[in-house]
């Protein structure tokens, strides 16, 4: 099969590679028919998670059909049609019964890789390096899931790919961005980084019952995707002050909660700021540049929430625990756990209440991953989201 | 996961039969005690026979000699760290073999003449002690067991996880170097290891403390190659969380061509051993399989984490 793989910093190639096969009982074999490529697939591309091999199957986001099934799945049929969700759960640990799927004590056989970075092990994600399994993604013809009982979710409507692929990962990411917030009548949530998985947390905060959604960002087109879609007020860090204006449009008391949708690649208006971490970066003194976290601690009003959806793999450098602790703010944060959202959120695109096809502006073949990678990266072409069809 | 030396306290695990080191530190104790008395008791007739006692202050240099052996003696009867003191001993042997150097060298003919004969004597006594020193060494790294403890959270309830182990032919599921579990009648039953080259090693062992729910301890049979012995406990988590699992481990590292294809079997790190056994414990009990991904196609194993293959699929047969 044809398959997208990562062959070194800033490089993939669609190669051919052998058909996945079921390896255990209770796996699938999905046929992929779309396939997204995500913003934390960047950090892939640019070098910054570690642990990747030459050769990887790339992707995480993908839907498609069930092509075959191993003797435990009873729950789908061959020609079923299903999304997969990104964390690789088994649904029978102590984490995954009590929904914390994305923290599954089972699925990464690789454990001890990730013990030596984190402390403990976090599930394993497909397309996603080493230390998180070493799992082949979903940017392919095919892709093998295990736990095929627990995690895919069947696709009975004739709802579009375009409509419930993102379900697989960045819709429900930034649903639970903005679920972490508790948000209460009035509230005004602040989201950092106006890309796919912060414009779902902007959406999903006024689902949510937010008063009023404030996107910050630096590409206009993003910014203007966010205020038609989720009628979000939209500051430009680029042209102002962002503390300061936050400050005004709140009368001085700061947004309720705040969330970091922006994660380890941040950038800063400040240049001398930004050569800060990315030196630091450079020479692996930090692993992650927190711009948008330590602003986003800042903003906040006193007791208020930071959540951060944004992915980080490793360190950072100058947090502001100061301002955190005095200030009574809660810190919240995690991989999605996608499984405990498929079906709330599956209804709401039923009933119409979304349709995360909006997020959509690039649709390309997988063959064409490569430049897809580039275009993304490089925001050419105003790029915020690339579906590929398989 | 958990590699406890700060674990709860629980009984020793029951000892394994240590190998003998015989009747050698008694002789040699024997034999440092005759020299000993002899020195202490007659220093003056000591250094006429060694061709010293030209030589100044004969009488103490025989006396210290006689002491040096006492002590000797006193510890080697004693029987503790009996291939130390051998080798202390060889140092004993190499001043003396100094000392009659000296007489050789200084003395008159006649004196040479019986420094000789005492230099050929403590030569022999210097070659016995060598090799019994050796002998003893050798007899201690056998007795020297590695000790390994590591556990593990299971979400089970501790008789569901006490069935699991109790039926030992379920063991090989999970222990990575393990290839078969034969259970026999009376808590007997013979192991085999899977073992470079095709071949394999077997053992008989059998339980020797068995409480349901609780705890099971089994150990080797006697004139196996690898001594072993082992311990799994079941813990309730409070709050209906499941089970700690406490593995511990103890076995003599074993000798010969067979015992060094076994312990490069068990790995240069026998606890990280155990603990990616017990991460495999722990999916087959909660999940039912081993989990493999691409990159790690036979699953948790510290040992193939620096030879990851690349995630992408295999070529060739189903895998497991
Ligand atoms: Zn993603
Ligand atoms: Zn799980």
């Amino acid at each position: 099969m044809r398959a997208n793989c990562w062959m070194g910093r800033n490089t993939v190639e669609v190669r051919e590679v052998p058909d996945p096969q079921i390896m255990n009982d209770r796996d699938a074999v999905v046929r992929i028919t779309s396939t997204s490529i995500c913003g934390s697939d960047l950090h892939l591309y640019d070098g910054y998670i570690p642990t990747m091999k030459k050769g990887d199957v790339l992707g995480h986001e993908f839907m498609g059909e069930v092509v075959e099934v191993g003797r435990e799945v009873r729950n789908l049929r061959i020609g079923d049609r299903v999304v997969v969700p990104f964390p690789i759960a088994c649904g029978h640990c102590v984490a995954c019964e009590r929904g914390f799927f994305s923290v599954c004590e089972n699925s990464n056989p690789n454990a001890g890789l990730a013990e030596m970075v984190m402390g403990h092990s976090p599930a394993g994600i497909y397309g996603y390096s080493h230390m998180l399994g070493g799992f082949a993604g979903g940017q392919a013809e095919y892709a093998r899931v295990p736990f095929a009982d627990i995690g895919p979710i069947k696709i009975e409507d004739d709802l579009r790919d375009e409509q419930v692929l993102f379900l697989s990962d960045v819709f429900p990411t930034g649903y639970m961005g903005a679920e972490m917030c508790d948000i209460q009548r009035g509230d005004i949530i602040a989201v950092w980084g106006a890309g796919p998985v912060g414009q779902f947390a902007m959406a999903s905060a006024r689902m949510l019952g937010a008063e009023r959604v404030i996107a910050i960002d630096r590409y206009p087109q993003r910014l203007r995707i966010a205020q038609e879609n989720t009628g979000a007020e939209v500051i430009n860090y680029e042209q102002v002050d962002v503390l300061e204006v936050l400050r005004d449009m709140t009368a001085g008391r700061g947004p309720d909660a705040c969330i970091d949708a922006v994660g380890s690649e941040s950038h800063h208006p400040s240049s001398a700021i930004n050569a800060y971490d990315r030196g630091k970066q450079a020479v692996r003194l930090e692993t992650d540049r927190p711009h948008a976290l330590r602003e986003a601690v800042l903003s906040c009003r006193n007791a208020g929430i930071v959540s951060v959806i944004g992915a980080y793999g490793g360190f950072i450098d100058k947090f502001p625990m100061g301002s955190l602790m005095n200030r009574s703010l809660t810190l919240r944060s995690g991989q999605c756990h996608v499984q405990r959202y498929l079906r709330p959120l599956l209804d709401r695109i039923r009933r119409g209440e979304i349709d995360p096809s909006f997020v959509i502006t690039h649709r390309m073949r997988l063959d064409e991953a490569p430049k897809a990678y580039e275009i993304f990266k490089n925001k050419q072409q105003d790029c915020n989201k690339v579906v590929l069809s398989v | 996961m958990h590699t406890a030396d700060g674990a709860r306290p629980q009984d020793a695990l029951p000892e394994l039969v240590t190998p003998q080191a015989g009747p050698v530190p008694r002789l040699l104790g024997l034999l440092s005690l005759g020299i000993g008395v002899a020195a202490v008791a007659v220093p003056d007739q000591m250094a006429r026979a060694a061709g010293m006692d030209h030589l100044p202050q004969h009488g103490r240099v025989a006396r210290a000699v006689g002491a040096r052996e006492l002590g000797h003696a006193a510890a080697l009867l004693s029987g503790r760290r009996p291939a130390a003191w051998a080798w202390t001993r060889v140092l004993g042997d190499a001043m003396d073999l100094s000392l009659l150097g000296l007489a050789l060298r200084t003395g008159r003919e006649q004196r040479q003449r019986r420094a000789a004969m005492a230099t050929g004597v403590v030569g022999a006594i210097t070659a016995l002690d060598i090799a019994a020193a050796v002998y003893l060494t050798r007899v201690a790294a056998r007795g020297r067991m590695t000790r390994v403890r590591a556990s593990i959270t299971v979400n089970r309830t501790p008789t569901q996880v006490y069935r699991f182990w109790r039926d030992l032919a379920n063991l090989p599921r999970f222990m990575g170097h393990l290839e078969s579990i034969r259970v026999g009648g009376g808590g007997r039953s013979r192991w085999t290891v899977r073992a470079p080259g095709g071949r394999s090693v077997h053992w008989d062992a059998e339980i020797v403390e068995d409480r349901p729910s609780e705890l099971l301890t089994w150990r080797s049979l006697p004139g196996t190659a690898v001594p072993n012995v082992g311990r799994v406990s079941f813990v309730p988590v409070p709050g209906n969380r499941g089970t700690e699992v406490r593995v511990e481990l103890a076995y003599a590292p074993p000798g010969g061509a067979v015992g060094r294809a076994v312990a490069r079997l068990f790995g240069e790190e026998p606890g990280q051993q155990v603990r990616d056994d017990l991460r495999r414990f722990k999916q087959v009990i909660e999940t039912g399989e081993v989990v493999r991904s691409e990159g790690s196609p036979q699953g948790t194993g510290t040992r193939h984490l620096m030879m990851q293959h690349p995630a992408q699929p295999l070529a060739g047969a189903r895998v497991g």
